[in-house]
């Protein structure tokens, strides 16, 4: 049971920071982005790259203590933060930003599902379908409580996952960007009077999202595996995680993204881990029959 | 010769098929401007009513009921409408954004429960054996197939003929005025989310149907039938044609059904065989780049929407 609980977080972190970009997304730019999911996919094959870029190196500088993996593959994270947010700006160059000068909200939802299915397949034709690993040494799990045990690869993604929201608190509540962010998310035309550069706004907001989905694809990477399909298999527990914890409130993200994996988890036992998704799913409905705003959410 | 008959009725019946269930989009998301990400989820609840309710007994399977095969397209028409329901209810009242993640979710679930719930759906393997209507009548395959093209031409002129009526009629008004401006249409009495509801479930319906038609001309159904490519070809076809106008979901099924076969057979011409399989692959971003374009330089499609759909409003 305990167990359970542990591992329902680790896949709640991963689901929060997905989520983080989704709601991000959703707030500034108004549209439920399908294309974050391969946001997640995109991440873990850059770092993929970027790995085999520097394999050399890599095994000269060997892993840290415990991990499975040593500094190239902290270098590769970044690398993958920094291309995935360019990927999300490249995907708003081409297409939201046109699509927004003139169209409604819900061409860009079309947009994003057509967006979203052609990049996975462009990964597919360019990757191949199989799942590719990171590591393919086996991590022993060390107990950390009675009853609990995880792998120190586990232990690490938490508490990244933690620090990169205590960030994200940061960086929402007191930089000047992140208080612009927020304005906009509030009301755009009145932001754009007091002098916000909207524009730039939106720019900082995918490469926000995007980095924080590359670190979601690079942890699922480290303790699944990374193949075309992966960002599209989290994308339900994306969205339910940003609709349970009030869509568009980071801070909801995050705690409806723990709330989606520890469902997730705790419902193994009961219906199987095949349907993992579709307790994420119930639990999205749920929250649209009885709390459409969300848990922190304000207004439905 | 006979192969280019038996290939144009084969390509005919898919394309009709798929026109029933673009006019049960563009119902949703023409007339009303509802977004359904979950179109491969309906028609796959139609198909596998159909298939449940008409196929005979086969052992360590749930079903087998053997009835007629017009009762297993009612059963998916029903089917369809019952998911729409499931859905609807909760979210048509909300922000359209809502809409579309839950209709994207009850594809991906239906998709979970066709794949692993082994006793109703047959798993991954799907169902085999589906009987096709009158077949016992005919002899010859290529008669049998363009019957089944009349068969499937008819449902669909029919359904093509209802709607032209629906969305005259005062009701197709009032969900024009719903999706131009809901706040005024609620201000002249009409509930929007019960309207909302009505052409909602009555698309997933039409959407069933056509899973129940796939499910009887096959044979045969398996999860990899009802992939989110099938929500995406749907889309692209009714962009493409011209969503608010039902002959432009007709024309966008047929062109779009075409440039995807066209496109197919080229890719398995030119790649050499080692890259067949990511040729696949290579085609949907063909169908994703056509949408996108479409989007981008010609919103409204081949055929627009109509200005006037009354027969007693003049300009």
């Amino acid at each position: 049971m305990l167990q359970l609980f542990a591992d329902g977080l680790i896949q709640g972190a991963m689901v929060s920071l997905g989520a983080i970009g989704l709601t991000l997304t959703y707030s500034i730019l108004r549209f439920a982005n399908f294309t974050q999911g391969e946001l997640v996919t995109g991440g873990a094959y850059a770092a993929l790259m970027a790995l085999a870029g520097f394999a050399g190196t890599a095994q000269r500088a060997g892993t840290f203590a415990g991990l499975s993996f040593g500094w190239p593959m902290l270098v590769a994270l970044l690398l993958a933060m920094l291309a995935t947010g360019g990927l999300a700006l490249t995907i708003e160059w081409l297409l939201f930003g046109r699509l927004r000068r003139h169209g409604s909200a819900i061409t860009l939802v079309i947009a994003s599902f057509g967006a979203s299915l052609a990049l996975r397949n462009l990964i597919a034709f360019g990757f191949g379908p199989q799942p590719q690993y990171f590591s393919r040494d086996l991590q022993i799990a060390i107990p950390i409580m009675p009853g609990v045990r995880l792998t120190p690869d586990q232990l690490f993604l938490v508490g990244v996952t933690a620090a990169l929201v205590a960030a994200l608190h940061f960086f929402l509540t007191r930089t000047t960007l992140g208080r612009a962010m927020r304005a906009t998310a509030e009301n755009p035309a009145l932001a754009m009077l007091i002098g916000i550069d909207v524009r730039a706004v939106v720019r900082w907001t995918w490469l926000v999202g995007g980095a924080l989905a590359a670190v979601a694809g690079v942890f699922l990477g480290l303790t699944v595996q990374v193949r075309p399909s992966m960002g599209f298999d989290l994308l339900l527990p994306l969205f339910a995680a940003a609709i349970l914890g009030g869509i568009g409130n980071p801070y909801g993200a995050v705690l409806g993204g723990l709330l989606i994996g520890l469902a997730e988890s705790l419902s193994v036992p009961w219906v199987g881990s095949e349907y993992r998704q579709a307790v994420g799913f119930l639990v999205m409905l749920a929250a649209l029959l009885w709390r459409p705003q969300g848990l922190l959410g304000e207004r439905a | 010769m006979d192969g280019y008959i038996a290939y144009g009725v084969f390509f005919l019946t898919v394309a009709s098929i798929y026109a029933l269930v673009c006019l049960g989009l563009n119902l949703q998301w023409g007339a009303t401007g509802l977004f359904n990400v979950g179109v491969a989820g309906f028609f796959a609840v139609g198909a596998y009513a159909t298939a449940i309710l008409t196929c005979p007994d086969f052992p360590g399977q749930v079903g087998g009921f053997s009835l007629p095969v017009p009762v297993g397209w009612l059963g998916a028409l029903l089917a369809g409408g019952l998911a729409a329901l499931l859905v609807g209810l909760p979210t048509l009242r909300l922000r359209d954004d809502y809409l579309a993640i839950s209709t994207f979710g009850i594809a991906i679930v239906i998709q979970l429960v066709a794949l692993n719930f082994q006793p109703l759906t047959g798993g991954a393997l799907g169902i085999n054996f589906i009987p096709r209507p009158l077949a016992a009548w005919f002899s010859d395959a290529g008669r049998y197939g363009i019957f089944y093209l009349a068969v499937v031409a008819a449902i669909v002129s029919a359904a093509y003929w209802a709607l032209e009526r629906l969305v005259r009629s005062p009701w197709g008004r009032v969900l024009r005025a719903i999706r131009e401006d809901e706040a005024a249409a609620a201000a002249l009495g009409k509930s929007p989310a019960v309207f909302r509801l009505q052409a909602f479930v009555l698309g997933s319906m039409l959407m069933g149907l056509a899973g129940g038609l796939h499910a009887s001309f096959y044979g045969f159904i398996s999860p990899a039938d009802f992939q989110p490519i099938l929500t995406f070809q749907a889309w692209t076809m009714l962009v493409l044609g011209g969503s608010g106008n039902n002959r432009g979901a007709l024309v966008g099924a047929v062109a779009v059904w075409a440039l995807w076969s066209a496109s197919g057979a080229l890719l398995h011409a030119v790649l050499p065989a080692d890259l067949q399989v990511r040729g696949a692959a290579l085609q949907i971003v063909l169908i994703g780049v056509v949408l996108a374009a479409a989007l981008l330089f010609r919103p409204r499609g081949l055929i627009g929407e109509e200005p006037i759909v009354s027969r007693h409003a003049r300009l």
